[in-house]
């Protein structure tokens, strides 16, 4: 099987296609090269929609009103920013389950600029009730999120990206892994940020709790293993996108968090993922600085 | 009055249309834009589509997809006339107890087959259902209502190019043209169409009988429009 995300993406989707008559895959052109072979032989359940995103969600929406279980995907700037409002309505509104798989996140297309990055999207789709929201940090994470996924009848957005970890997870709607215990604050590393914050946080007496699912958010291990009263969140996309959620677990606990991410500026500069992962502080390196920080004290406000 | 009952009343025809529109408007009488789709509506249910009440569920039912979802009392006057919603349902519609909106819900409504209201998105949604109905081998039919201004919007676009190119021939689109867009001119819609490889007709959309002969699906293999004109708004 594939060894990158996306690649694993388009293998596991064709062969649910070729073992399920009820599934249908949508694409508008992107990663059409991958799907050449299972679109010639089920031109039925295989569509190109061309470059018509909005049509991409409404025809998966569609094909899910007519009882068929669509994987419907693109770019994720594509599929939940330019079509925001099909995914609204085509799929919540409609009361209708459907898979989006979204690739390309923050930082895959460093090099082709802002058209094609998404930070935002976890942020949009977490203002839509019934999703469950996968950011798988490994090949073999993506692979079993879509086959969940499929296997169910709900509303799922999987978040594929290159950037992966070196181990992978299983993968439970609701569900945080510990990965590792201390006495101190409490990092939540959410998909690809698993590895450099284990890198940046070594030798520190932490928790770290590993996400590949963030909505449902697992409020219930984040209370259950916080030692001392300070919170790390470390997502892959735009920052503090799930703090509020850290907010309302710790409704009733005095603590503080630290809430890492893209930054919500534009970058303006084009290069490779890695410069942009640094740019935004999401390597090893930007990690622990900012954690150095934060620990130092809340005196002078300096995190 | 309650219509599943088994002494109900003679079964409600087009002339009981205007009363059960009355019933949401508290006015017998009815501007040409509040009933711009009321003959369409009634041929569908009447004469055209297969579906009725017992059969909401069925997978060879044909599906209708009012993607203009503005103005529906002639739509839910149609659907209790014909037995899909329990006529008093229709007074007190808007209100925080109604399942019946100023746009339809079809969580709420049986016999609605989808929720609209932002124009624009019962086209595309019928074409997805239209790829799943001939996918699953199903012989049912997707009718979609649109408005004439509806088709302003570019998602239309996108839906009348893939639907002629797939060639859908059990998609059938019919445009109510009340020549309510801004920008638009009568008589063009047809030809947008044609141009994708539909079958493109124009019909007086208060003719039923020209109605149901345009309406009645044809075996080409091309999907249809059925551009129904009635008075300017």
């Amino acid at each position: 099987m594939a060894r990158d995300p996306r690649q694993r993406f388009a293998q596991t989707a064709a062969d649910l296609v070729e073992e399920d008559l009820s599934v249908a895959l949508v694409y508008a052109e992107i990663s059409g090269q991958f799907f050449g072979d299972v679109e010639s032989r089920h031109p039925d359940r295989v569509v190109n929609v061309g470059i018509r995103e909005q049509l991409l969600v409404n025809v998966g929406a569609g094909l899910a009103l007519s009882g068929m279980r669509p994987i419907v995907h693109t770019f994720g700037s594509f599929l939940v920013e330019r079509a925001f409002e099909q995914v609204k309505l085509g799929f919540g509104h409609q009361d209708v389950g459907g898979v989006l798989v979204g690739s390309g996140g923050s930082f895959d297309i460093a090099s082709g600029g802002r058209t094609h990055q998404s930070p935002g999207d976890v942020a949009l789709m977490g203002t839509l009730p019934g999703w469950t929201l996968h950011v798988p940090g490994h090949a073999d994470e993506v692979e079993a999120a879509l086959r969940q996924s499929v296997a169910g009848d709900g509303r799922a957005y999987l978040r594929v990206v290159s950037q992966q970890n070196a181990r992978a997870f299983p993968v439970r709607p609701g569900h945080f892994h510990v990965v590792r215990r201390g006495a101190g604050p409490t990092v939540l590393a959410v998909g690809p940020m698993l590895d450099p914050v284990l890198e940046a946080l070594a030798g520190l007496d932490v928790t770290v709790l590993y996400a590949n699912v963030v909505r449902p958010f697992d409020s219930g291990t984040l209370r259950a293993v916080l030692g001392s009263p300070e919170v790390v969140l470390v997502e892959p996309y735009l920052a503090g996108t799930s703090s509020r959620f850290v907010s309302d677990a710790l409704s009733d606990v005095p603590h503080r968090l630290l809430a890492l991410g893209v930054r919500n500026e534009e970058l303006r500069r084009y290069g490779s993922p890695s410069q942009h992962i640094a740019a935004h502080g999401l390597d090893a390196a930007g990690i622990r600085a900012s954690v150095d920080r934060f620990l130092a004290g809340p005196v002078g406000g300096a995190a | 009055m309650n219509l599943t009952t088994l002494t109900a009343p003679p079964r409600p025809t087009y002339d009981d249309l205007p009363h059960l529109m009355s019933l949401m408007t508290g006015d017998e009488k009815h501007s040409a834009a509040a009933t711009s789709t009321l003959d369409v509506l009634w041929v569908l249910y009447d004469r055209v589509l297969r579906v009725g009440p017992d059969s909401i569920d069925d997978p060879q039912r044909d599906r209708f997809y009012l993607s203009k979802g503005h103005g529906p009392m002639a739509y839910y006057a149609t659907l209790a006339a014909k037995g899909f919603i329990p006529v008093d349902w229709l007074a007190g519609w808007g209100t925080f107890e109604s399942p019946l909106g100023y746009h339809p819900d079809r969580v709420l409504v049986p016999g609605v087959e989808i929720s609209s209201g932002s124009l624009g998105h019962g086209l595309p949604l019928a074409v997805g259902t239209a790829f799943g109905l001939r996918a699953q081998g199903l012989a049912s039919r997707v009718v979609v209502l649109v408005g004439d201004a509806e088709l302003d919007e570019g998602s239309n676009h996108e839906a009348v190019e893939l639907a002629g190119a797939m060639s859908l021939g059990n998609l059938t689109v019919v445009v109510v043209d009340n020549a309510s867009s801004t920008y638009n001119r009568r008589g063009i819609i047809p030809g947008r169409f044609a141009h994708e490889g539909w079958h493109a007709v124009t019909v007086d959309g208060r003719d039923h009988d020209a109605l149901e002969r345009a309406l009645t699906r044809r075996p080409d293999g091309r999907p249809g429009v059925v551009v129904a004109e009635v008075e300017s708004k």
